[in-house]
């Protein structure tokens, strides 16, 4: 029941933030600042993880092909499947959950405990429209951060499956361009866009309607991140089965 | 002129308000005091529209807030300055971003008008060299100035404090006391401070009201809390035993 009457206050709070808009000239720099703290601020991890995380795939493809009937460009192949079906947007998702999330409910949170939210309505200001919309809107360029990923995944696949011998660089591009389906990168950039928005709002709800001190602020980051991981990984089964079911 | 009639709250099972009715009168300092737990905060935020009481109606100059449109309430608002228990300044913002907020926000002044306006209320508060500086970097003292500042740079009708001096050492606490009983008395503002502070309400206690669970107990002003036999508000005002000897001073002078 508590949780039903959660969902309930997620939807009712969506609402508020469009309602009521900043004026422009504020919201365009607050856009601009959560570009920069949500977006380019995550490039460094994404590119970090997404590289070995490829070449991961691609070494553990090559030393399950024990089969000699099977062609070594397979591993291009798994290792461009994995990266752009679901490594890229679920599994970064889930580490943006962490690290965007966590940031989010944080400083929402904080706010909250150090009465910055109630200053900002005491003003007349619409403070989730302030607070929680330019993320929404940052978020917007995070299927770019993506995009990045996946290069970089089959990147590290390339360089781990040639360099550790598994096959040669031709073998690879063949994989890669094996049956390619286009609609895989529509269906990753459609999952992508929604749990960008999940990412920002999960954990702006949870920062916003926190109660208590600062060691509820890390209580409330811990359970955003869980609830924000949690959608993810529902929504990612609905839309598997809506988009390739 | 701010009248509250009859207005109660609660919160689940608990009552926090109960029937609590007063008048505060404009161009003076009107202080709620009582105990923790007594009410007071929430009674300030039901003053300031952030709560909304079951019964009873709140009127600002003759405009009651439960009856007025999303806009006027709007309106209203922006005609309230708030000056927070822990100031409630933005982390990200300077000093200076502070207080040019509200006009950022809800007029069309030129970025030169802006910065004037911030120069002269933040030497109002007596803050001259900070404008750079990030509330982190000052000190306590100095971050209620700003919020004061905030507070006022929008003109203000209405001016509310939530425990103002509170974690300020004495010397800083009867300073800010001060500069908001001036404040008020300069631009003709309704203040409400709600406080604990025994000096301020020696200080700057014109109006007083004194909440005791969800009620109000007693109201007069500084000069009639000395003379008052309200056990319950002497117990409370002179709990500390210099207090107690002032209060016998002033008696035995006044025979």
């Amino acid at each position: 029941m508590n949780h039903l009457a959660q969902i309930g206050s997620y939807f009712l709070m969506i609402r508020e933030v469009f309602k009521k808009p900043t004026k422009w000239r504020i919201m365009k720099n607050l856009i601009l600042k959560e570009i920069d703290e949500l977006i380019y601020g995550s490039l460094g991890i994404i590119i970090f993880i997404s590289f070995f995380i490829g070449a991961v795939v691609a070494i553990q493809t090559a030393l399950n092909l024990t089969n000699p009937l099977i062609p070594r460009n397979l591993i291009g192949f798994a290792t461009r499947q994995s990266v752009i079906l679901e490594f890229a947007p679920t599994f970064v998702s889930i580490i943006m959950a962490g690290k965007v999330g966590s940031y989010i409910t944080s400083s929402i949170g904080t706010m909250r405990v150090t009465e910055q939210i109630d200053a900002l309505e005491v003003m007349g200001v619409n403070s989730l429209n302030y607070l929680v919309f330019p993320k929404i809107i940052a978020m917007l360029f995070y299927p770019f951060a993506i995009a990045i990923s996946m290069y970089v995944g089959i990147f590290g696949g390339w360089l781990a499956g040639v360099f550790g011998g598994f096959l040669t660089s031709a073998d690879f591009v063949t994989g890669l361009t094996l049956d390619f389906n286009p609609f895989h990168i529509t269906y990753a950039f459609v999952k992508t866009l929604i749990f960008a928005f999940v990412i920002a709002t999960v954990p702006s709800f949870h920062g916003f309607y926190m109660q208590g001190g600062a060691l509820e602020v890390g209580k409330a980051s811990t359970t955003a991140f869980v609830w924000t991981s949690v959608v993810i990984i529902i929504l990612n089964y609905i839309l598997t089965q809506l988009l390739l079911g | 002129m701010i009248e509250v009639d009859h207005i109660s709250k609660s919160f689940g099972d608990s009552q926090v308000l109960k029937g609590v009715s007063a008048t505060f009168e404009t161009g003076k300092t009107n202080l709620i005091i009582g105990q923790s737990g007594s009410g007071k905060t929430v009674f300030l935020k039901c003053l300031l529209g952030l709560f909304v009481p079951e019964e009873g109606t709140i009127s600002y100059d003759g405009k009651v807030y439960s009856e007025l449109s999303g806009d006027e309430k709007r309106d209203l608002r922006q005609e309230m300055g708030m000056v927070f228990q822990g100031s409630a300044l933005f982390d990200s913002m300077t000093v200076a971003g502070n207080v040019k907020f509200p006009l950022e926000m809800f007029t069309r002044q030129s970025p030169s008008e802006m910065q004037d306006r911030v120069d002269f209320v933040l030497k109002r508060v007596n803050l001259t060299d900070a404008h750079e500086k990030f509330p982190s970097e000052i000190s306590g003292g100095m971050q209620k100035r700003v919020a004061i500042a905030r507070a006022i740079v929008m003109n203000p009708k209405y001016l509310f404090c939530d425990e103002p001096n509170s974690g300020l050492d004495p010397k800083t606490a009867i300073l800010i006391d001060n500069l908001i009983h001036e404040i008020t008395m300069e631009y003709d503002i309704t203040t409400v401070i709600n406080t604990h502070d025994m000096n301020s309400v020696m200080e700057i206690g014109e109006k007083i009201v004194f909440l005791k669970d969800g009620l109000k107990e007693w109201e007069g002003t500084k000069d009639e809390i000395f003379k008052t036999d309200n056990q319950a508000v002497t117990n409370f005002v002179y709990s500390s035993e210099l207090f107690k000897k002032v209060r016998q001073m002033y008696i035995e002078e006044r025979h």
